[in-house]
C-alpha cells in the first residue's frame, strides 16, 4: 500500500495461508501498523492518535447514551436528568461524551495547525488534505446536531440561529430553512432529525477517517523538515524510518495518556466548565435568552459571521454590484464557508516550495500570527456584538482571510527559504546523534 | 518557538469557556461563599442539606418546584426509608392518573412541579446559573471559583436592599446579586422564619446558604460520586502514563544514539 519499500506479511502456517488467499486481511492490518514512519516526528503529530481515540470514545458513549434518551420536544431535556439521576454511571458517561467534543475539537484545531505550520497540505498530500477539512466540516454538523438534543435553551436559540444562517441564501433560503427544519421553526422534526443524522455522521466520519489514513500511507507520512523519505531501496528507506508498531504507538500512548489525565481530571472536577449554563434550562420558544453563545469550538467562525455587518464596505459594495441579492447576512454567511473554504485551498494558495515552516524565516512570523488571530477570534465571538469588539472581529476575519488569499500566496514568491537537511536521518540525527553501532533497535 | 507559542495557546484556550458569557450585565455582586463541597475532595455537609431542605419545604415549596428531584433520593441527605415515607406523605400531594385524584405523595414520586405563580423549577438552578464571569470573558475566574451557582443563589437571596419600586402595575425588589438590579421576587427569608432541629441559627444569610447548597444537591446529585470517579481515573492514568513514559524511553534507547554535536 506504501510507497516506501519495507516488508510484507509473509503467511507462514497452512492456516494463514488458507486466509490469505481468500481474504487478506491480515497482511492489510500488517502493512497498516508496521508502515515505515520517518523516526523524526516530534509530539505535534501525536493527535492524529487522540483523534481517533475521541472518535471511538463518542460513538461507544453515544451508543449507551442513546438507549437512554428519549428524542421528543416533550420529553428529552427530562431523558437528560434521567441519565444523570437513574442510569447506573449516567452522569459519567453524559459528562464524558458532552466533554469528549471539546477534547475532539481541541485535537483538531491542533491537527489542522500542525498541518499549517509543516506544510502537510503540500503536494502530494492534497487529497489527506481535502478529506481532513470533510472530517472537520462533518465533526462541526455533528457536534452542533448533538448540541441541539438535550433541548435545553441554548440547545434551541443555537439551532434556530444556524438554520437561519441556511435562510440567508437569495430565493431558495427559506423554503432550504423549511427543509432543514421539518416545518417553519425548530420543533419536535427538527429534533427528531438532528437525533438521527447525529447519530449517522460519526460513522460517516470514520469512513472518511479510513480514507484519510489510506491516503498519507500512499504518500507517507509529512514531518517536521518536510523532506521526503528516501525511497531507493528498502534499506536507504529503514535509515529514515521507523516502523509505526511499537514505536510510533507506544508514543502515541503515552502521550494520550497524559492528555486524558487532565481530560479526565475536567470531567471528574469540572464538567460544566466549557458549557452554557443557560442549556440546564429547558428549551422555551417564548424566552430567547440574553446572548446566545454558540460552544466555544465554533467561535473562531462565529465570529467571522457576524463581522461583516452592513457597514462595512466590502459588504455595501457586494451588495451593490449584486443589486443586493447579496446582502450582510448573506455575505457573513458566505465568510464563515469561506473561512474554511480557505483553508481547504491551501495546497493551491502556497506558492512555496519548502513544505516545513521551520526553513521559512518569513512564513514563521506569519504563522505565529495566525494562530494568535484564531485564539482573538474566538474570544471576539463571545463578546456581545457592538464596539469595540466589532471592529476588531473585522480586522481578525481580515487577516485569516489575507492569511491564506495574499500572504501564502506572495510569501512564497519572495521568501529566501534557509537551507534544510538533506535527509530525515541527518535531521534526526543531529537532534540525537547516531546510535551505538552494537545497539540494534528493538522489535 | 512555535512550541512555546502553542503551549501557551492552549492554555489560553483551557481558559476560555463560551460559559463565560452567561447572563453578566449589571452591577451584579456575588459572594464568593465557601462551600463544603467545593474544590475537588469537598464533601456534602449532610447536615447543612437537611437545613436546606427545612428551608425549602417550609418557605420556597410554595411557589418553586423541584420535579426532576425523584423523593427517594432523599435518603442520600442521611434519611431513613421511613422518615422519607412519612416525609413524602406528610408535605406533598401528587395527582394519580390510575385514581383519577390526588393522593399522598410516595418516595417512587417526584417532587411536585409548581407552576402556579409562574415561579421557575429549582430542580437544576445551581447549573443554571453562573455567579462569576470573565474578566474580559476569559472565564479565568470559574477556572479558579468554579461555575458559582450556588454562590449566585446565596447572595440572591442574601441581596435585597428593602427598596422596592411599581413598574408596569408589578412591584419589583432591588437585589444586588440579580442581573439588573431589580427581581419580581419578594424577598422569601426573613430572620428566625425557620426553626432548625439542630439548633443552627436561621439567619437570612445562613438560610441562604443551607437552601444553595440544597438546591446544588438537587441539580448535582451525583456530584460526589463523579469526583471520586475523576480521582480514581487521574490516579490511575498518571500511573499509565509513567508506566508508558518508561516504556516509551527504554523503546526508542536504542534508536537514539549520544547526542554528539
Amino acid at each position: 500500500m506504501s510507497g516506501i519499500p519495507h516488508d510484507h506479511y509473509e503467511p507462514k502456517t497452512n492456516g494463514e495461508k488458507w486466509l490469505n488467499s481468500r481474504l487478506p486481511v491480515v497482511g492489510l492490518i500488517y502493512d497498516t501498523i508496521m508502515i515505515p514512519t520517518p523516526k523524526n516526528l516530534n509530539w505535534w503529530w501525536i493527535w492524529g492518535i487522540v483523534l481517533a481515540f475521541c472518535l471511538a470514545l463518542q460513538i461507544v458513549t453515544g451508543i449507551v447514551l442513546v438507549m437512554h434518551y428519549t428524542p421528543h420536544v416533550d420529553l428529552a431535556f427530562a431523558s437528560i436528568e434521567h441519565i444523570m439521576r437513574n442510569v447506573n454511571g449516567g452522569y459519567m458517561l453524559r459528562y464524558i461524551h458532552m466533554n469528549g467534543a471539546s477534547l475532539f475539537f481541541v485535537a483538531v484545531y491542533i491537527h489542522i495547525f500542525r498541518g499549517l505550520f509543516y506544510g502537510s497540505y503540500k503536494a502530494p498530500r492534497e487529497i489527506t488534505w481535502i478529506i481532513g477539512m470533510l472530517i472537520y466540516l462533518m465533526m462541526m454538523g455533528t457536534a452542533f446536531m448533538g448540541y441541539v438534543l438535550p433541548w435545553g435553551q441554548m440547545s434551541f436559540w443555537g439551532a434556530t440561529v444556524i438554520t437561519g444562517l441556511f435562510g440567508a441564501i437569495p430565493f431558495v433560503g427559506d423554503a432550504i430553512q423549511t427543509w432543514l427544519l421539518g416545518g417553519p421553526a425548530v420543533d419536535n422534526a427538527t429534533l427528531n432529525r438532528f437525533f438521527s443524522l447525529h447519530y449517522l455522521l460519526p460513522f460517516v466520519i470514520a469512513a472518511l477517517v479510513i480514507v484519510h489514513i489510506w491516503a498519507f500511507h500512499t504518500t507517507g507520512n509529512n514531518n517536521p523538515t518536510g523532506v521526503e523519505v528516501r525511497r531507493g531501496s528498502k534499506a536507504e528507506a529503514e535509515k529514515d524510518t521507523l516502523p509505526f508498531w511499537p514505536y510510533f504507538v507506544i508514543k502515541d500512548l503515552f502521550a494520550l495518556a497524559v492528555i486524558l489525565v487532565v481530560f479526565w481530571a475536567i470531567v471528574g472536577f469540572m464538567p460544566n466548565y466549557l458549557g452554557h449554563p443557560d442549556n440546564y434550562i429547558e428549551a422555551n420558544p417564548l424566552v430567547t435568552p440574553a446572548h446566545i453563545v454558540p460552544e466555544w469550538y465554533f467561535l473562531p467562525f462565529y465570529a467571522i459571521l457576524r463581522a461583516f455587518t452592513g457597514e462595512v464596505w466590502v459588504v455595501q459594495f457586494a451588495s451593490f454590484i449584486t443589486g443586493g441579492i447579496i446582502d450582510a447576512k448573506f455575505f457573513g454567511v458566505i465568510a464563515m464557508f469561506g473561512a474554511i473554504l480557505a483553508m481547504a485551498l491551501a495546497p493551491w494558495l502556497d506558492t512555496s516550495t519548502v513544505r516545513s515552516g521551520k526553513y521559512r524565516p518569513l512564513f514563521k512570523w506569519w504563522f505565529y500570527l495566525l494562530i494568535i488571530d484564531f485564539f482573538a477570534l474566538m474570544w471576539l465571538g463571545a463578546m456581545p456584538a457592538e464596539e469595540p469588539y466589532a471592529t476588531f472581529s473585522l480586522i481578525a476575519s481580515a487577516y485569516w482571510f489575507a492569511y491564506f488569499f495574499v500572504i501564502l500566496p506572495i510569501l512564497g514568491v519572495i521568501e529566501k527559504p534557509l537551507a534544510q537537511p538533506e535527509t530525515i536521518e541527518e535531521d534526526f540525527n543531529a537532534h540525537y546523534g547516531k546510535a551505538d553501532a552494537d545497539a540494534t533497535p528493538a522489535e | 518557538m512555535f512550541k512555546k507559542l502553542a503551549i501557551g495557546a492552549a492554555f489560553a484556550l483551557a481558559l476560555t469557556p463560551a460559559a463565560s458569557f452567561a447572563a453578566g450585565g449589571g452591577e451584579q455582586h456575588i459572594e464568593d461563599f465557601d462551600f463544603s463541597f467545593e474544590g475537588p475532595f469537598g464533601t456534602w455537609d449532610k447536615h447543612q442539606l437537611q437545613r436546606g431542605l427545612q428551608v425549602y419545604t417550609e418557605v420556597c415549596a410554595a411557589c418553586h418546584g423541584l420535579q426532576y428531584v425523584p423523593l427517594r433520593t432523599l435518603e442520600d441527605l442521611g434519611y431513613s426509608e421511613e422518615q422519607v415515607i412519612a416525609y413524602a406523605a406528610d408535605n406533598f400531594e401528587v395527582f394519580d392518573p390510575e385514581l383519577d385524584d390526588f393522593r399522598p405523595a410516595i418516595p417512587t414520586d417526584h417532587f411536585p412541579a409548581n407552576t402556579g405563580v409562574g415561579a421557575p423549577d429549582l430542580s437544576l438552578m445551581a447549573k443554571a446559573r453562573a455567579g462569576f464571569h470573565g474578566p474580559y470573558g476569559l472565564g479565568i475566574n470559574q477556572f479558579f471559583k468554579g461555575m458559582g451557582g450556588a454562590e449566585y443563589i446565596a447572595s440572591l437571596l442574601d441581596g435585597y436592599t428593602g427598596k422596592e419600586k411599581e413598574e408596569a402595575g408589578a412591584v419589583l425588589y432591588e437585589n444586588t446579586a440579580f442581573p439588573g438590579g431589580w427581581i419580581s421576587m419578594a424577598p422569601p427569608l426573613a430572620e428566625d422564619q425557620v426553626e432548625f432541629a439542630d439548633g443552627h441559627p436561621a439567619t437570612v444569610e445562613a438560610m441562604s446558604e443551607d437552601i444553595a447548597a440544597f438546591l446544588m444537591w438537587t441539580a448535582e446529585p451525583k456530584m460526589m460520586e463523579r469526583k471520586y470517579s475523576g480521582f480514581v481515573g487521574v490516579i490511575f492514568l498518571s500511573l499509565l502514563s509513567v508506566l508508558l513514559y518508561l516504556v516509551n524511553k527504554r523503546l526508542w534507547a536504542g534508536v537514539k544514539g549520544k547526542k554528539t554535536a
